[in-house]
């Protein structure tokens, strides 16, 4: 624990690369292309069109949170898939961010810890490029401004903590590991459907088997995307107490990532 | 005062990656053991025990063939690499030239890459703002700063690592063969930099090949053999036990190259193909020596050589000529003689007998040579004719190019200044 408070303290002087390597990042991703930043914003909205053509339109789901509102279904996936983008392609960018710069762990002296945090900030900062689109959203289809969206950070800062712990623990063992980038596409598929996000919770098959009630509520990000839900679609106070708890996971999982991280760590220069 | 302290460091490595170990995933899980240690069978030593201290305001300079451990030692000293064992202290502030522009990302500008890798190297942004006009100007690449770096050639994509990496600014520098790929005008502006460095008293760790520069610029070197080191002394010292050194085994190739020839019978037939002539007199044997009389096959231009020829005629011969020819890699010959050309009269020649030339200065460049051994008539009829048949090296530190070194010197009025290199 001390050896982590005081990486953490060193990690801190190196804030101005972070910076910079996350401005990098997102200069360098859509350099070249002709509508540049704007996908940050199309590629959610054309993710949101399908869903609502398939899920909205031609399976019709009757929830009384939207009633018989495409749109409103439409509004609420897409409180869900925003968040759920930006844990995935952090995730998947940390399988493979040591390998894509071994270059920089093998010849500069440089904490590799850095390459999932900036891996996982710039999706972040992607993810906040979405919220305006979102907001727009909520004022077209009629949904309310309320006081809980204020309360967003602190839903943020929950699903940061879990998926620097994430990145963490997935970008050390890759290393070793080269199987867990194709485990990791799969299991990421299979998440995605496991966690209440093209469904709500209070789904009428979902209400009706306990099972299900549980497994869902046994799945971290299924409280972080209710978090969500609750202060963009709900306009609700989150629930609080499995948020606090889904905190404390977060927190016992970067703990964990960072310490798999920093045993495996001095490996890197040769594996990479 | 040290400004780097070794004390018994190792470093060891594995001989296969860690994935290799390991079928698969399952039975990485299943035996458990990501971290188990490794046996002695699959590791490899790349430092062994090495104890070393570096005085401040010292170059010191690290020699050694591939694969010796230096550039482990380097980046053991910069960080990089932990030591399996053993201490290592380092003051102040370090910057390591181990490969440039290493952090460039290709999308971005040049402007851009520039500060991301200051950053990378330890500098603050205002510092990098404040250099940031010194470095393109080092680089010369005023004109194509704002260009991504993928556009780069690699030349420039060199000098702007450079010029980064040198504007850190540390009280330690380690540089690791980065000048070997600079162009004949950018390597020098890159060496009095260097010289810059030495003159304000600070620590620089110079890992090369290029000895030459090693003994001009280095206060002390190292010599490192198999992890360790095999001597430390002053530059001229290291450097010619080296030369010694490599000229020793490149011998020592030489004769087990030789023998691996007479071996395979294959080799016969080209052989006969280089050989020709009736044998009325037959060349027996044809053996390469140093002017003291010992066999060799690597010289340096300075030395002579002794071609001594074992002959034998089983008829009285009167007409005889005795010739060489030596020819370099590409076929041109540097110099052939024969004793005809040279007026010697032959009269008469049986049984047993020996011929040695003597060329008491080769005044060659470096470089592999191949050598023509004839005996034939004055008409040019060929008694036993070998083409090719024999090799040598010459090894030299200097790089003059050509065909032979011609003796010369160099002197220069007095208003020219100029430094003589240092005793060779």
């Amino acid at each position: 624990m001390a050896r982590l408070l005081r990486n953490l303290k060193e990690l801190y002087k190196y804030r101005v690369l972070i910076q910079n390597l996350v401005s990098r990042e997102l200069k360098a991703r859509y350099r070249g292309t002709v509508l540049g930043f704007l996908w940050s914003f199309f590629n959610p909205l054309l993710l949101m069109v399908v869903y609502t053509v398939v899920f909205g339109f031609i399976i019709r789901p009757r929830d009384p949170a939207f009633g018989e509102s495409p749109w409103l279904y439409a509004l609420f996936l897409f409180c869900g898939v925003l968040p759920w983008v930006w844990f995935s392609s952090s995730s998947i960018e940390s399988a493979n961010v040591l390998m894509i710069h071994g270059n920089l762990i093998k010849k500069i002296l440089f904490p590799a810890e850095i390459l999932p945090i900036v891996s996982v900030t710039s999706n972040l900062i992607h993810f906040s490029f979405g919220l305006p689109i979102l907001l727009l959203f909520i004022v077209v289809f009629g949904k309310p401004f309320t006081v809980y969206m204020l309360l967003l950070p602190v839903v943020v800062l929950v699903q940061y903590l879990f998926s620097l712990g994430f990145s963490f623990l997935i970008s050390a063992l890759t290393v070793h590991f080269r199987d867990i980038k194709d485990i990791l596409a799969n299991l990421l598929t299979f998440w995605f459907f496991t966690t209440p996000i093209v469904y709500p919770l209070t789904f009428e098959s979902i209400q009706k088997y306990k099972v299900l009630r549980v497994l869902l509520n046994l799945n971290p990000m299924t409280h972080i995307i209710e978090g969500y839900h609750s202060c963009l679609f709900y306009g609700q106070l989150f629930h609080w107490k499995k948020l606090g708890v889904t905190l404390i996971v977060s927190l016992v999982l970067f703990y964990v990532g960072y310490a798999v991280f920093d045993r495996l760590r001095d490996s890197f220069p040769e594996e990479v | 005062m040290f400004a780097i302290e070794l004390e018994s460091v190792s470093r060891v490595y594995q001989k296969y990656s860690a994935r290799h170990r390991f079928q698969t995933f399952k039975s990485a899980l299943v035996k458990g053991d990501l971290f188990r240690s490794l046996k002695a069978d699959e590791l490899v030593t790349a430092v062994d025990d090495i104890s070393l201290q570096v005085e401040k305001g010292m170059t010191f300079g690290v020699i050694g063939e591939n694969g010796s451990g230096k550039s482990t030692l380097l980046k053991l000293v910069a960080g990089i690499a932990k030591p399996s064992s053993g201490r290592l202290k380092v003051e102040g502030k370090i910057s390591a030239l181990i490969e440039l522009g290493a952090g460039f990302h290709p999308e971005i500008s040049g402007r851009e890459n520039v500060f991301i890798n200051g950053i990378m190297l330890g500098l603050s942004k205002k510092e990098i703002s404040r250099k940031f006009d010194e470095i393109v100007r080092f680089a010369e690449l005023e004109d194509f700063i704002d260009a991504p770096v993928k556009t780069y050639s690699s030349g420039m994509y060199m000098r702007l690592g450079f010029s980064v990496a040198i504007n850190v600014n540390p009280d330690v520098l380690l540089i690791d063969e980065v000048l070997a790929v600079g162009d004949a005008a950018f390597v020098p502006k890159c060496l009095d930099r260097i010289d810059d460095f030495r003159r304000r008293k600070k620590t620089i760790l110079f890992v090369s090949h290029d000895l030459a520069t090693v003994e001009k610029i280095c206060d002390k070197v190292a010599w490192m053999k198999c992890g360790k080191i095999q001597m430390l002394s002053d530059p001229k010292r290291v450097v010619d036990a080296y030369l010694q050194d490599i000229a020793a085994m490149q011998e020592e190739d030489f004769q087990k190259r030789k023998t691996e020839v007479d071996l395979e019978q294959k080799w016969e037939d080209e052989r006969r193909e280089k050989r020709w002539g009736k044998r009325e007199v037959e060349i027996r044997k044809v053996t390469l020596k140093n002017l003291r009389g010992e066999e060799k096959h690597v010289f340096t231009p300075e030395e002579g050589m002794v071609i001594e020829i074992d002959t034998a005629a089983n008829e009285p011969i009167k007409d005889f000529v005795f010739g060489i020819g030596i020819f370099n890699s590409q076929g041109v010959s540097c110099y052939g003689t024969n004793t005809n050309l040279e007026d010697y009269e032959p009269v008469v020649l049986q049984g047993e007998g020996k011929v040695a030339c003597r060329i008491e200065k080769l005044s060659l460049i470096n470089g592999t040579y191949y050598l023509d051994v004839a005996v034939h008539k004055r008409d040019g009829y060929p008694y036993d004719y070998h083409r090719s048949l024999y090799s040598f090296l010459v090894s030299s530190t200097l790089k003059d190019v050509g065909i032979a070194r011609l003796p010369h010197n160099w002197t220069f009025s007095p208003a020219i200044k100029i430094r003589p290199p240092d005793k060779r």
